[in-house]
């Protein structure tokens, strides 16, 4: 059906664009999994823990939530639930690409098990001129996947000779760099909104309840106040 | 290389609702649009979950955090990822030592 042409995608052309997209944004994630690795071990885990769950779960906002809260023995109904929130952006990614995949729906099952954020972001700016086929998406995946595996694995084995992690403020590693990917969602009055009364009610909750239950406390009154902060009925 | 029970638990529990919530993106696309305050407080999820996570360490742990929190945040807007964590962990550093 397509003509011969240069601009006709071709699987190896695919594969290119994906590895020429994702090679930034794997080389950027290397020493965040490196500081993953490392702190997950000094709170406890063991580096076949990190590297499992890295492989599986394969979401850092999540795997970093979780180490952050992270006690012994590991709270699995409350892990899950955080996971949950947090991954529930996952949803409209997934129904916002969907028509612009040119994949079977058992390859697509099978590709969004490497759904990230920033192979989203790629496709989508890629399905913008051609469509997104399971070439492009595996290269990318594939990478990322293994990147983000292989770093956190080689921080928790370097982790376990560091010693320990508040002498150097490594305790303090994920705060900040939660505080850079809140920054990332901007300064509109809902996001303010929603920032605030998260950070009042999860500090409040922490102090007199106690954790784990900060977490799904604060999470849930900043949410409903976004949705009490926007406009009714706004376009975007 | 030891393998708690409970832990391995914890991450296969984590990896299904991960993989949950990117596959079910699959079967409601077309009818999944959110609007107005719908879409406000879906957006609202991720930083309202990071901020949570956070706010205790940030805020309640002492002066030192708590200092070094915001220093973080003034550098966040104007710094990329890494740029930003190396800012907080020196003046958390460098605080604790201080203060």
């Amino acid at each position: 059906m397509d003509q011969a042409n240069p601009f006709v995608s071709t699987p190896r052309r695919d594969i290119r664009a994906g590895l020429r997209d994702i090679a930034p944004v794997a080389v950027a994630a290397v020493p965040i999994g490196l500081l993953f690795g490392a702190v997950a071990v000094a709170k406890g885990m063991s580096p076949l823990e990190v590297t499992l769950m890295s492989a599986l779960v394969f979401a850092g906002g999540a795997q970093f939530a979780a180490i952050e809260t992270w006690v012994s023995p590991a709270p699995i109904l409350t892990l899950a639930f955080a996971t949950l929130l947090i991954n529930a952006r996952h949803v409209l990614m997934g129904a916002s690409l969907t028509p612009k995949v040119r994949m079977s729906r058992v390859q697509t099952l099978l590709a969004y098990f490497f759904l990230t954020d920033e192979a989203w972001a790629l496709s989508e700016r890629r399905a913008l001129e051609r469509p997104v086929t399971g070439a492009y998406w595996i290269a990318m995946a594939v990478v990322l996947w293994a990147n983000w595996t292989l770093s956190s694995t080689i921080g928790a084995i370097l982790g376990s000779f560091l010693g320990d992690p508040e002498r150097i403020g490594a305790d303090f590693a994920f705060t900040a760099l939660f505080i850079g990917l809140v920054a990332g969602f901007g300064k509109s009055r809902v996001t303010l909104v929603t920032v605030a009364v998260s950070a009042g009610v999860a500090a409040l909750v922490h102090l007199f309840v106690g954790a784990p239950w900060h977490v799904a406390s604060g999470a849930l009154a900043g949410i409903a106040a976004a949705y009490l902060a926007a406009p009714e009925e706004a376009r975007s | 290389m030891n393998l708690d029970t409970t832990t391995l638990i914890a991450i296969l529990a984590m990896a299904a609702v991960t993989y949950l919530t990117r596959i079910a993106g699959l079967f409601v696309a077309d009818r999944l649009v959110l609007t107005g305050r719908a879409k406000a407080a879906f957006d609202a999820i991720p930083p309202a979950v990071l901020v949570a996570v956070i706010a205790p360490t940030a805020l309640t742990t002492g002066w030192a955090e708590a200092i070094a929190a915001a220093i973080t945040a003034v550098a966040a807007f104007r710094l990329p990822l890494l740029g930003t964590v190396a800012v907080g962990v020196i003046a958390v550093v460098v605080l604790r030592n201080v203060l």
